[in-house]
């Protein structure tokens, strides 16, 4: 009945590799699309879920429904996203920050509750989702779906492997572009708008435009996430696209630190760290008897550790408010 | 009442007739310029920038602007004065497209812009300040003042993602952008976040930024409000030097000081109408603008005490 029974290494190893694994690279694409949205642009969107289904289902189903190759497939896939940033951000970027907000959250249930729907059902397979379009994807796998892949303890199977290698490699690119266009003028005209969008029309910029960009970009790399997340789970279910996930997201962003690079990045990372730990660590607790059933049982532990994250960021918002990566000098100009 | 009974207080000191510049003719017509200040509504200038036609605004029942017809004049500094609830700010507004008019229409250079969004109109040369500043005040002074150049290769979307197309401009701006910053005594403050400037400091920032897009018309709203007295004098040189390099001005302010001591024409609002526009000197002795400040006389003549 001591801390030292146990098994510290395991919980470790497991720490590691989720915040190495799938999830950490599906969160963290979505929280970049989203840094996009509201750390560079300052749109509030409360339905990044929905551009992460959209992207899923338009892959899934480019290739179930229409046979299309998984290249062609991924594009369809972010043109799936793109139209949804259009359905949304057209009738609400020309109005108060606050509509987009409002539109973004019933949106994206809309999405999943389609998905799920009997009349779709033809189509998108109701409840039970989409599983026949992961065929074309592991053909294109140049691992070995038998063997595991990694360094020293931290191990994935071969079909894993690849969905988190596509997906830190598309997180890699969707951060370069990024980088690249914040120090352009493009950058300077968002940041602007995010800052205070009249005086970006007073000076001859097309706010709406941009924000319109805006918001398809990280809608686009939203998609991605749930592409990322279709080929690691080789299952496309509208009920893992509930509301509650957009706000993990965010999480994860404000962990990190709103519009800085590497914030979604490493906010993924150490918010699964954080959940593996936690459940690694009460279960273990729980099992030794250092938790008293009364108190928690095993059964409970994943229910608990998503308060202990929820306690860990007040702590970060009372400590560090701009996140592990942002500027404190910034953050205090908003009092000024 | 004649003009003798203006309260100095209220009009300060008055601007004498030969400061004004000598090329500014129409000014200085006896005649005429009598015959101005006494119309109530819009008289022709001779080159004007801006043409205000039958300009209507109402909020519900209040009607914020109307305007029946009021010419600004190419190349000189026009102050739009008036008690508070005048209009000046909703003029403003519609004149830059930031809010529409219910009927009317507004020219620039001879061609109308009523439809043009914002964006559009700073385009074309009409920039603004706002009364309340606006510095973004998370990009730095320096970014604030690049953000102001016209015409940018590097703010499409796909050409940004290539430095070569835009480098070189992006140098010519900052080259500007250091200038005009030094200029304003801003420049040791270039790589600040423009949060940290003074209030002062930044009203001197947005009309710096306001340049930077070599606007043919600056329209100013409150350019000193709330700015030091020494800060004050330095951007109303700003102000007064912008006409000489071609620029047309357009000012609200509530400092009678102020608008002496810059103004070549003055226009006076009450209730959303122009009720007077003539030289600072002779606006003062205007029977409709002293009604319009102290309260008008005229029903109650004879009447209660």
């Amino acid at each position: 009945m001591t801390l030292a029974a146990v098994d510290w290494g395991f919980i470790l190893i497991q720490t590691v590799e989720t915040s190495l694994g799938l999830e950490a690279a599906v969160y963290a694409l979505a929280a970049v699309g989203l840094n996009v949205h509201f750390g560079y642009a300052g749109l509030l969107n409360f339905g990044q879920v929905g551009f992460v289904a959209m992207g899923a289902y338009g892959m899934g189903l480019s290739v179930t429904l229409w046979s299309l190759n998984p290249f062609l497939a991924l594009l369809v896939g972010m043109g799936f996203a793109t139209v949804f940033a259009l359905i949304l951000g057209v009738p609400t970027l020309r109005l108060r920050g606050d509509y987009l907000a409002i539109v973004t959250i019933a949106a994206a249930e809309i999405v999943r509750l389609l998905a799920r729907s009997t009349t779709l059902g033809e189509i998108t397979r109701g409840a039970e989702g989409l599983h026949a379009f992961i065929g074309p994807f592991r053909e294109l796998n140049p691992f070995d779906p038998g063997s595991e892949y990694g360094i020293g303890p931290i191990q994935f199977a071969g079909n894993q492997f690849f969905a988190i290698v596509v997906g830190w490699a598309l997180t890699a690119v969707a951060l370069a572009v990024i980088w690249q266009l914040m120090r352009s003028p493009w950058g300077r005209v968002v940041k602007a708008i995010r800052e205070d969008e009249d005086a970006a029309r007073a000076l001859g910029k097309n706010a709406y435009w941009y924000k319109l960009q805006a918001l398809i970009l990280g809608g686009v790399i939203g998609g991605l996430a749930g592409m990322v997340q279709a080929l690691g789970k080789a299952t496309i279910q509208p009920d893992s696209f509930v509301p509650a996930y957009t706000f993990f997201f965010w999480t994860v962003l404000i962990l990190g630190g709103v519009g800085r690079i590497w914030s979604p990045v490493v906010g993924a990372m150490i918010f699964w760290a954080m959940l593996t730990f936690f459940q690694g660590t009460l279960t273990a607790m729980v099992n030794e008897g250092l938790i008293p059933t009364a108190l928690m049982d095993t059964s409970q532990v994943s229910q608990i550790r998503f308060m202990l994250v929820g306690v860990g960021l007040a702590l970060l918002m009372v400590f560090r408010p701009q996140g592990i990566f942002g500027s404190r000098e910034e953050m205090i100009l908003d009092v000024r | 009442m004649s003009g003798s009974n203006v309260p100095s207080r209220l009009w300060g000191r008055i601007r004498r007739r030969d400061e004004f510049e000598p090329d500014l003719g129409w000014v200085l017509d006896e005649s005429r310029r009598k015959w101005m200040v006494e119309h109530t509504s819009g008289v022709t200038k001779p080159d004007p920038a801006l043409v205000i036609k039958n300009l209507r605004r109402a909020f519900g029942g209040l009607t914020a602007v109307d305007v029946d017809h009021l010419e600004i004049q190419r190349g000189v500094i026009t102050a739009l004065i008036g008690p508070n609830g005048a209009g000046k700010t909703t003029l403003f507004n519609l004149l830059t497209g930031f809010d529409r008019p219910d009927s009317g229409s507004v020219l620039l250079d001879g061609k109308d812009i009523e439809r043009m969004r914002p964006h559009v109109r700073a385009r074309k040369g009409m920039v603004r300040t706002f009364q309340l500043t606006k510095a973004l005040t998370k990009l730095s002074v320096l970014e604030n003042m690049k953000l102001g150049a016209r015409d940018q290769v590097g703010e499409g979307f796909a050409r940004s993602l290539f430095p070569p197309l835009w480098r070189s401009q992006e140098k010519a701006i900052e080259e500007r952008a250091m200038e005009l910053l030094e200029r304003f005594s801003l420049a040791h403050m270039a790589s600040e976040y423009a949060g940290t400037l003074s209030g002062g400091q930044r009203k001197l920032l947005e009309m710096a930024r306001a340049l930077m897009s070599r606007p043919a018309v600056v329209m100013l709203d409150e350019p000193v409000a709330g700015v030091n007295p020494a800060l004050t004098q330095s951007l109303l040189e700003h102000v007064r030097e912008l006409p000489i390099e071609g620029m047309t001005v357009i000012f609200v302010e509530h400092d009678m000081d102020v608008v002496w001591d810059i103004s070549d024409w003055v226009v006076v609002m009450a209730e959303g109408k122009v009720i007077a526009e003539g030289l600072a000197e002779d606006i003062g002795k205007n029977q409709a603008v002293i009604d319009a400040y102290l309260g008008s006389g005229d029903d109650n003549d004879g009447e209660a005490p």
